[in-house]
């Protein structure tokens, strides 16, 4: 008795030492009425909103794990002898970025390990946003007022790449060597000032003894401090516009239905964390990245096949191996067109996608806030604008490892590369047309379950002889859920002859848009919702359906 | 007729045909092989020749010509030499079954003493290099580190860092290097078999190539080590790419969907 | 639902307010036509209604944190333990480094137990009442918007910034200005091109020296079908200039049969059909030496650009915008091979002023 009666004062004792910190620190912080808005915040479960927790866990990862790799790394590009424990390279000159490389993977206790989830976790941290975007993009999470997270999120993607790239360079190794020297020749093909920017990249010529030092700058302080400051920006819009829900019984635009941060949010999320933290930890104990030490060091008369960049570069890569030689040259002027066009091309691919919700709110000329989600089919041109990017996406990746395809499928490393410049064309125009086509059908079949419910393969016999499925009605909530998104009406351009009869003039613009919205939202596009009178009709015309 | 048709059905008729394949196989078999015994030292290299020519004119004769003058459908073997004969028989890829891109490695066809008395025959159309002795390409001593350089320098463009392999034009690959015998590696340096260009003693010495052949072993041998773990084909950032997105992402979203997923509700009673 | 007449509940509009619904519930329109039933009634999990099995999902979350406990001690034990070289078999991956393997898995596991812990006992024993927050919209309302508005614009009189064009436009000029001060710092990160990229360390009369032996080549070193590569006499791997000078300068020499040759001014400068070509591609700067030896192609591993060797090196598939340079070569008074000059366009990527 008298034990637990201690026990409770002291625990109460606890509780009151923690709320007295947290008065003195609300009065210096006001962290209270930050706590008011944000401790019992509601959060929608659902797995793809946490992709972007991915994510961020990886960044988290990336960054604990790189400070440690810069407690051991040397980024120098001294020529040194190497005399550490990897026998194969004994002996051999190399950058000390290199050999110290080889020192964080066999002489460093855990080095290995630490360096191994750095690149997985950098792998999928790539990867992770990659989907996220994709999530966001399929489900409308970008319209209003959430388009600035998107860009957010975007320019999070293109630092990541370059983020990425710097740090694949730093070993010196001769595949980011090659990557490196990739990236000179195509820098140089820049018109007019190519030249200069390659010299002040480099301190020079290439390689010259500079680029390990400036791309570890890079690597380390000047984009993961940007990314980190977006990341900031990104989260705090996230807390700001509350999250976005799938359309379902008891949600509205107005509302977000979830689980309180406090608790349920704080494990889940917390404990997310060191879910993904294992995961990675366990994927680098049972397999190899990047094995610098069978690379060798970098020499830029030396490569190796199987040249190729970490995979969010593919496509560059991809860009850059189908294109034909193009050159030009002019009053003693070289025009590198096989080069500088899918230099260009490049953000090109990236940007495509990122504008698309600009573009789409151009056209549906909506003003208000979405917060329920959509479900891909019932936006058919959005997802097969966003299916056919990815398609294109998928094929410059086939263009970026067309070596690896000839070996592992037995093809011509020409064939494929014809098929990637033809495909670069043809297959996002065919797949579009093929997923608006699917997304329509899916339309219809969810049309057909909301007005003659669900097949439930029972097959029954009716008196006079006759077999019929057995369908099942759906429950208010499946209905209210099949039918609650909102279809838009084709924009018009209206009388181009107003009531006094003169002529309106109509814009080139206003065109364009009246015929986009006509794509979007015309007849062949969306399959209209079923109304209650077809309902009614049904179900009391012939009830045993 | 009609009762073995009736009965080709039967469970066991597989095993008899083969049993059958298998008998007139051999049966072919010890009809052509030649009787290995050698005479005496002298003589045994006219008989190895002269044995080798037989060898020669049933197995190779179609395609490269009588005299080893060549066709349309082979090359000519007049200087290639015995260590070429070594390894393109000893690898399997002679003689070729099906015209393509590339004739590949497979099961090797005849013995190694058919084959040597087929080198005898080819080298003494014309001289080339001779089949090396182990002492040629035996690396215990050589420099694996060094030969790691010159790997680099010579071979990794087309065979990958580790002689994983690689493509070439139109369907040509550089073949993977695990498993192939040292003897076979040193020929193949020296001779350039099929695409491949020759890195004769000349340019690159006895010494270098031993060099290459202990980096070989060391990195790329049935022991090697992959201290990080599993190599995923040892092809660079295109398979690990892929093991991100598939085993990475994919078991992350597994514990993703497991989550953010309902716990299961009690019963309604 | 054992029979398949449609329940009266079901009927749109008819069941607007459900009995247990809870949160938000609208009647159906035009653009509903099915009424929101509001959030589903709360059901209780079994843990909630069965104490044996939230005393179940207590003892494992604790053993999940236990788990975790005892993999951070097994991955210290590892740590001192297995030394760092150590190499073992585990099937099915291969010879690995046994602390890699050892640290990585019990890292792993110590926290993942943690995740599955914290997450376990979310799921199963915080409570799972689903609860509606309202939304508020993000615009702001239109008296916040007038005020904000009318205070801009009185800071703006009050500054005079409208007023008084000589301070804003000197101000303006002034800050477009000072960030040139950082532009004009970055001068120094390199030296100017200048006519670099058209030289290398070929010369006449310097030999050409074989790679892997670190000899000076002689012609009859080189066999027909055979690959060698060449550096410039002097030009040592430890010299503090080697990788830019080898960037340019690496060399590809093949030999072909005379008859072979169909460009006369590749036979020509080569030596009885040995012929020297720049290493580095002409696309964007990879040592191309793919050498097919019975096609005369060679192709570069990373673009595959292919060049005809037996044909000016000429472009004859891939990116790459021009045939790669060959160096004109003959043969010294001792019988070495040696450079008859500098290549005489520059090697490797193109550029602006290439020409």
């Amino acid at each position: 008795m008298s034990t637990t009666a201690s026990n409770k004062s002291r625990s109460r004792g606890g509780a009151q030492a923690g709320e007295r910190l947290a008065d003195w620190a609300d009065g210096r912080l006001g962290i209270y009425s930050l706590a008011k808005a944000n401790m019992r915040k509601i959060f929608p479960d659902h797995w793809s909103f946490m992709l972007g927790e991915v994510c961020l866990y990886s960044f988290i990862i990336i960054i604990l794990t790189g400070v440690y790799l810069t407690l051991f790394f040397h980024p120098s590009m001294n020529e040194v002898v190497y005399h550490g424990s990897y026998v194969p390279l004994q002996g051999q000159l190399m950058s000390e970025a290199f050999s110290s490389t080889l020192d964080i993977s066999f002489d460093v206790r855990g080095g290995l390990l630490i360096r191994q989830i750095h690149h997985w976790a950098a792998l999928i941290f790539l990867a992770g946003m990659f989907v996220h975007m994709m999530r966001v993009f399929f489900t409308g999470a970008f319209r209003k007022p959430r388009e600035v997270n998107w860009l957010f999120g975007f320019l999070l993607f293109v630092l990541g790449m370059f983020t990425g790239f710097t740090g694949y360079s730093l070993p010196d190794d001769l595949l980011s060597g090659t990557g490196v020297r990739f990236m000179e020749g195509a820098i140089l093909s820049v018109p007019v000032v190519g030249t200069y920017l390659s010299f002040f990249l480099f301190g020079g010529e290439f390689p010259g003894h500079d680029f390990v030092a400036r791309f570890y700058s890079i690597h380390i302080l000047l984009l993961p401090g940007i990314m980190l400051g977006l990341i900031v920006a990104h989260l705090i819009l996230v807390f700001y516009h509350k999250h976005t829900q799938f359309a379902g019984p008891g949600k509205t635009n107005n509302n977000v239905v979830g689980m309180p941060l406090l608790p349920v949010y704080m494990a889940k999320a917390g404990g997310f964390f060191f879910l993904v933290f294992g995961v990675i930890a366990v994927i680098s104990a049972i397999a190899e990245i990047n094995a610098v030490w069978t690379l060798g060091p970098y020499r830029p008369d030396m490569v190796s096949t199987n040249a190729q960049p970490d995979w969010y570069m593919g496509f560059s890569e991809g860009l850059i191996r189908v294109m034909p030689g193009w050159e030009v040259n002019f009053w003693g002027h070289t025009l590198v067109l096989g080069v500088f066009i899918p230099l260009m091309i490049f953000p090109l691919v990236l940007v495509s996608i990122a504008v698309y919700p600009f573009i789409e709110a151009w056209i549906t000329g909506d003003k208000r806030e979405h917060h329920i989600l959509d479900r891909p089919r019932n936006a058919p041109t959005r997802t097969a604008f966003g299916v056919a990017w990815i398609s294109w996406y998928f094929v410059l990746l086939v263009g970026g490892g067309n070596d690896l395809w000839a070996t592992h499928f037995h093809l011509s490393i020409n064939a494929i590369t014809w098929f990637v410049r033809v495909g670069f064309f043809l297959v996002p125009a065919v797949v579009f047309v093929v997923t608006k086509r699917i997304c329509l059908g899916l339309q219809r079949r969810d049309k057909e379950k909301v007005l003659h419910g669900r097949e439930t393969g029972i097959i029954k016999r009716l008196p006079h002889g006759e077999f019929i499925e057995v369908h099942e009605p759906l429950s208010q909530e499946q209905l209210y859920t099949l039918t609650a998104h909102h279809q838009y009406e084709p924009a018009e351009i209206g009388p181009t002859v107003d009531e006094n009869g003169v002529e309106r003039k109509v814009g080139v613009k206003q065109k364009l848009r009246a015929k986009l919205s006509n794509a979007y939202y015309g007849e062949d596009s969306q399959v209209q919702k079923p109304t209650v009178e077809e309902y009614k009709e049904i179900t009391s015309g012939h009830g045993h359906h | 007729m009609k009762k073995l048709s009736a009965r080709r059905r039967h469970p066991l008729a597989a095993v008899v045909v083969l049993l059958f394949a298998l008998a007139a196989t051999g049966g072919l078999y010890t009809a052509f092989a030649p009787a290995s015994k050698a005479k005496a030292d002298d003589t045994a290299q006219s008989l190895a020749i002269e044995e080798g020519k037989k060898l020669y004119l049933v197995g190779c004769a179609s395609c490269h010509g009588t005299g080893g003058e060549g066709t349309t459908d082979g090359p000519s073997l007049v200087g290639v030499g015995a260590a070429a004969v070594d390894f393109q028989v000893g690898t399997g890829r002679m003689p070729a079954q099906q015209p393509g891109a590339q004739i590949p490695r497979k099961k090797v066809k005849y013995n190694q003493a058919q084959i040597d008395q087929m080198a005898a025959y080819i080298a003494s159309l014309g001289a080339g290099p001779a089949i090396p002795a182990t002492n040629q390409y035996n690396p215990a001593g050589a420099d694996a580190a060094k030969g790691g350089e010159l790997f680099r320098n010579n071979c990794a463009q087309c065979h990958n860092f580790t002689g994983k392999g690689g493509a070439l034009t139109h369907g040509k690959y550089a073949p993977e290097l695990q498993g192939v015998s040292n003897k076979h590696i040193y020929e193949a340096m020296l001779t350039g078999p099929q695409n491949m260009p020759s890195f004769p003693n000349t340019t690159m010495s006895e010494q270098n190539k031993k060099d290459i052949i202990a980096y070989l072993n060391e990195v790329n041998g049935e022991k090697s080590a992959t201290p990080g773990g599993m190599d995923l084909g040892g092809i660079g950032p295109v398979s690990e790419g892929l093991f991100a997105w598939i085993f990475g992402l994919g078991s992350l979203i597994a514990v993703a969907v497991w989550v953010a997923a309902r716990t299961a509700k009690a019963k309604k009673s | 639902m054992s029979s398949q007449d449609i329940p009266e509940e079901n009927l749109p509009a008819e069941r607007a307010a459900h009995e247990h619904g809870r949160g938000a519930v609208s009647v159906a329109d035009e653009r509903h036509p099915f009424a929101d039933p509001g959030l589903p009634p709360h059901e209780h999990r079994i843990q909630d209604v069965d104490e044996r099995a939230a005393k179940r999902s207590e003892r494992t979350v604790a053993l999940l944190f236990t788990v975790s406990m005892l993999a951070t001690i097994g991955f210290i034990a590892s740590y001192v333990a297995i030394p760092v070289e150590k190499i073992v078999y585990v099937f099915p991956i291969g010879h690995i480094n046994a602390l890699n393997f050892a640290l990585g898995l019990t890292l792993g596991v110590a926290l993942f137990a943690i995740g599955a812990g914290a997450v376990h006992w979310a799921r199963t024993l915080m409570s799972d009442v689903e609860v509606a927050d309202e939304r508020h919209p993000i615009e702001a309302s239109p008296e916040t918007r007038a005020k904000v508005h009318a205070d801009f614009k009185q800071g703006a009189k009050e500054s005079g910034i409208g007023r008084r064009k000589l301070i804003r436009n000197t101000m303006l000029g002034a800050l477009t200005l000072v960030p040139l001060t950082g532009v004009v710092l970055l001068r120094d990160l390199g030296p100017l091109p200048g006519t670099s990229l058209r030289h290398t360390l070929w010369a006449k009369g310097k030999r050409l020296v074989n790679m892997n032996t670190n000899l000076p080549l002689r012609p009859e070193d080189v066999a027909v079908g055979s690959l060698t590569f060449a550096m410039p006499d002097g030009l040592k791997e430890a010299d503090e200039n080697f990788q830019t000078e080898i960037a340019k300068a690496a060399l590809m020499i093949v030999r072909l049969e005379p008859r072979d040759i169909k460009d006369k001014r590749e036979l020509d400068w080569g030596h009885e059909g040995i012929i020297a070509f720049s290493k580095i591609c002409t696309h964007v700067g990879c040592p191309i030496s793919l050498y097919e030896q019975q096609t005369h192609h060679a192709l570069c591993p990373c673009h595959q650009s292919t060049f005809d060797l037996s044909d000016g090196a000429r472009v004859i598939f891939g990116p790459a915008g021009h045939a790669l340079p060959q160096l004109r070569i003959g043969v010294d008074s001792e019988g070495y091979l040696q450079a008859l000059g500098d290549f005489e366009e520059p090697v490797g990527p193109a550029f602006w002023e290439r020409g």
